[in-house]
C-alpha cells in the first residue's frame, strides 16, 4: 500500500481525498481500494499503462461514472471533507464545483461564445455574462485569438484552440478543481506546449488532477505523481521523488520506460 | 526488370484482367439498378401527367366531387388530407419524440426497456389495415369519436408513431456521447443536456424521419376506410369532428369508374397528391437546413 502521508499540504486540508476507493464495471474491478490526498492548488498527475484505471479513478471525483449504468463505486471520494457519494450530495452540483476537460476536444456545435456561456447559463448565472466569457477565454489563453470572432462556430478552431476553448468553458462555471483526462493526447507538440503552460498558470487558482500517458509531461507540469498499475495505487509522492528516486521497482521500471 | 515496370499490367496477367472486368461489371449492374428505379418513376410521372395535367386547374382544386366529370374536383379530399395530416403531425410528433427521448436518455437498460423496444420495432411492421381495425374498435366505437377527422388522425398516428420513434432514437443515438459528457461535466441537469445539446443536434435527423413517416401517412387509404372516411363528400371539413375524405380515397373512387373522364380525374388527383408530398419534403428540407445552420 502506498503511503499517502508523503504529501505535505502545509497544514491546509486537502482539496480531494480518496479513501479505499474502488470502482467496478459489472464484475470487473477497475480501481482497487485507492487512497490518496490531493492538496489544494497543486497539480497531481496520474500515470500508468493503458487500462490501469487512472481515467476511471479520475471520473470518481466528478461522479462521471454515474453515467455508466454498469459502474459501481465503493469507498469514499471526498471534496472539502464531504463524501461525494453521500446520499444527500447532488451530482449536478458536484460537477459544477469539480470541472472536467476531456481527452479529445469536444466543443458543442455552437459559437465560441455560446460554448463558454453554456455552463454559466445552465447554472442560472445572473450578471455580466460577456465579461465572464472574456475572462474565461483570457484565463485559457485563447482570448487574443478569438476576440474578434466570438460568434463563429467552435468547429472552425484548430484542435489545440478547441481544447483551450473546452478549458475556458470549464473555468466559466468557476470550479474549485479541474480534472483533466489526457487533455493533450490528441494535440500536436506546439498545442501541447500551450496547454502545459496553461496548466502551470491555472494552478495559482485551481486544484488540478491530470491523467497523462506522457512521462515527460507529468515530470514537467505536476507537483505530485501517482503511479497506478492494474487498478492499484503503486506509489504516490512528490513528482521529483517518483521520477528520480522511486521506492517501488515497478514505478522505476515504468517511469524509465522499461514497460507500459 | 525495374520495380516500376510492375505498374504497367502485362498482357499475360489473367488474374489482374479478370478482377478488373469484374469491377467494371459490378459498377454497370449497380448503375442499372439505380436506373430502373428512376425510369419507373419517370414513366409513372409522364403517364400521369399526360392523362391528368390538362385537368389540374384552379377549378379542379376548388370543386367538390360530382357525378359529372367536368364539374368534379378535389376540394374536399385535399382539405381532408391536409386536415388529417396536420392533426396526425400534432398528435404523433410530440408523443414519438417524448418516447424516443425517454428510451434513449432516461430508461434503464433492463428487460422492461428491451421488451418495449422490441414491441415498437414490431409495431412498425404491422400492416396498416390492422391499425384501421383497432381505430374502428377503439376510437370510432369505444371512445365514440365517430367517423371523424379526429378518429382518422388518431388511427394514422398509431401507424406512423413507431416509425417516427425508431427514426428519432437513431438520430438521438447519433449524437456523440462526448457532447453529453461535456454538458454533464459543466453541471447541466439531464433535462438541460437533452434540451440544449442532444435535441438540437438530433433534430435534423428526427425531422427527416418524421417527414418520411408522414409522407407514407398521406398515401394511406386502408386504415382510413376502416374508420369511415367516405368517398363522396360535398363540403370542406371545418373542424376535427367533421366527416372527411382524403386524396388517395378520392383517386381510388374515380379510378374504379368506367368512364375515361374519371380516369383522367384520377390522374389529376395523383398529381395533386404528388405536389402535396413534394411540398412536405421541401418544408422538411427547409426546416432541417435552418436547424443545421443554427448549429
Amino acid at each position: 500500500m502506498a503511503n499517502i502521508y508523503d504529501i505535505d499540504t502545509g497544514g491546509a486540508p486537502p482539496a480531494l481525498e480518496a479513501r479505499d476507493l474502488s470502482v467496478f464495471y459489472g464484475m470487473k474491478q477497475a480501481v482497487k481500494e485507492v487512497s490518496l490526498d490531493v492538496p489544494a492548488k497543486r497539480v497531481v498527475a496520474l500515470v500508468g499503462p493503458s487500462g490501469c484505471g487512472k481515467s476511471t479513478f479520475l471520473r470518481c471525483f466528478n461522479r462521471m461514472n454515474d453515467l455508466v449504468p454498469t459502474a459501481r463505486v465503493e469507498g469514499e471520494a471526498r471534496f472539502g471533507g464531504v463524501d461525494l457519494y453521500g446520499s444527500e450530495v447532488d451530482p449536478v452540483e458536484v460537477r459544477r464545483r469539480i470541472g472536467m476537460v476531456f481527452q479529445k476536444p469536444n466543443p458543442f456545435p455552437k459559437s465560441i461564445y455560446d460554448n463558454v456561456a453554456f455552463g454559466p447559463r445552465v447554472n442560472g448565472f445572473r450578471g455580466d455574462l460577456d465579461g465572464l466569457v472574456e475572462e474565461s477565454l483570457k484565463q485559457s489563453a485563447l482570448w487574443d485569438e478569438v476576440a474578434d470572432r466570438l460568434s463563429d462556430s467552435a468547429y472552425a478552431l484548430s484542435g489545440g484552440q478547441q481544447q483551450r476553448l473546452c478549458i475556458a468553458r470549464t473555468l466559466a462555471v468557476r470550479p474549485d478543481v479541474v480534472l483533466m483526462d489526457e487533455p493533450a493526447s490528441a494535440l500536436d507538440p506546439l498545442a501541447t506546449q500551450k496547454i502545459e503552460e496553461l496548466i502551470y498558470e491555472l494552478k495559482e487558482r485551481y486544484t488540478i488532477v491530470i491523467v497523462t500517458h506522457n512521462m515527460q509531461q507529468a515530470a514537467r507540469i505536476s507537483d505530485y505523481t501517482a503511479f497506478l498499475y492494474m487498478g492499484e495505487l503503486v506509489e504516490y509522492g512528490p513528482t521529483d521523488n517518483i521520477f528520480t528516486n522511486p521506492r517501488e521497482e515497478r514505478t522505476e521500471a515504468y517511469v524509465t520506460g522499461r514497460f507500459g | 526488370m525495374s520495380a516500376g515496370s510492375e505498374l504497367i499490367p502485362s498482357r499475360h496477367d489473367e488474374h489482374g484482367r479478370r478482377r478488373k472486368y469484374l469491377g467494371t461489371a459490378f459498377a454497370i449492374v449497380a448503375g442499372l439498378a439505380t436506373v430502373v428505379g428512376v425510369i419507373a418513376l419517370i414513366v409513372l410521372i409522364v403517364d400521369v401527367a399526360i392523362d391528368g395535367l390538362p385537368r389540374v386547374t384552379l377549378e379542379f382544386l376548388n370543386s367538390f366531387a360530382s357525378r359529372f366529370p367536368e364539374r368534379a374536383g378535389v376540394k374536399a379530399a385535399l382539405a381532408g388530407s391536409v386536415w388529417i395530416l396536420g392533426l396526425t403531425t400534432v398528435i404523433s410528433f410530440p408523443i414519438s419524440i417524448g418516447a424516443a427521448i425517454y428510451l434513449e436518455e432516461y430508461a434503464a437498460g433492463n428487460w422492461v426497456t428491451r421488451v418495449i423496444q422490441t414491441n415498437i420495432a414490431n409495431l412498425a411492421g404491422v400492416p396498416s389495415i390492422v391499425y384501421g381495425i383497432l381505430g374502428l374498435a377503439l376510437f370510432v366505437r369505444a371512445l365514440q369519436l365517430d367517423r371523424t377527422i379526429l378518429s382518422g388522425a388518431l388511427t394514422l398516428s398509431l401507424v406512423v408513431m413507431p416509425v417516427i420513434i425508431i427514426g428519432a432514437q437513431e438520430a438521438i443515438r447519433a449524437v456523440p456521447s462526448t457532447i453529453r459528457e461535456a454538458a454533464f461535466g459543466l453541471g447541466a441537469t439531464r433535462w438541460q443536456v437533452v434540451r440544449h445539446q442532444v435535441l438540437p443536434m438530433a433534430m435534423p435527423g428526427i425531422l427527416t424521419g418524421t417527414i418520411l413517416a408522414l409522407s407514407r401517412a398521406v398515401g394511406e387509404t386502408a386504415p382510413l376506410i376502416m374508420v369511415g372516411a367516405v368517398g363522396f363528400i360535398a363540403f370542406t371539413p371545418e373542424g376535427p369532428m367533421d366527416q372527411f375524405t382524403v386524396l388517395p380515397l378520392q383517386i381510388y373512387s374515380w379510378i374504379s369508374r368506367p368512364q375515361e373522364e374519371f380516369r383522367e380525374l384520377a390522374a389529376a388527383g395523383i398529381i395533386v397528391l404528388l405536389l402535396l408530398l413534394l411540398t412536405m419534403n421541401a418544408t422538411a428540407i427547409l426546416v432541417r437546413n435552418r436547424y443545421q445552420s443554427r448549429g
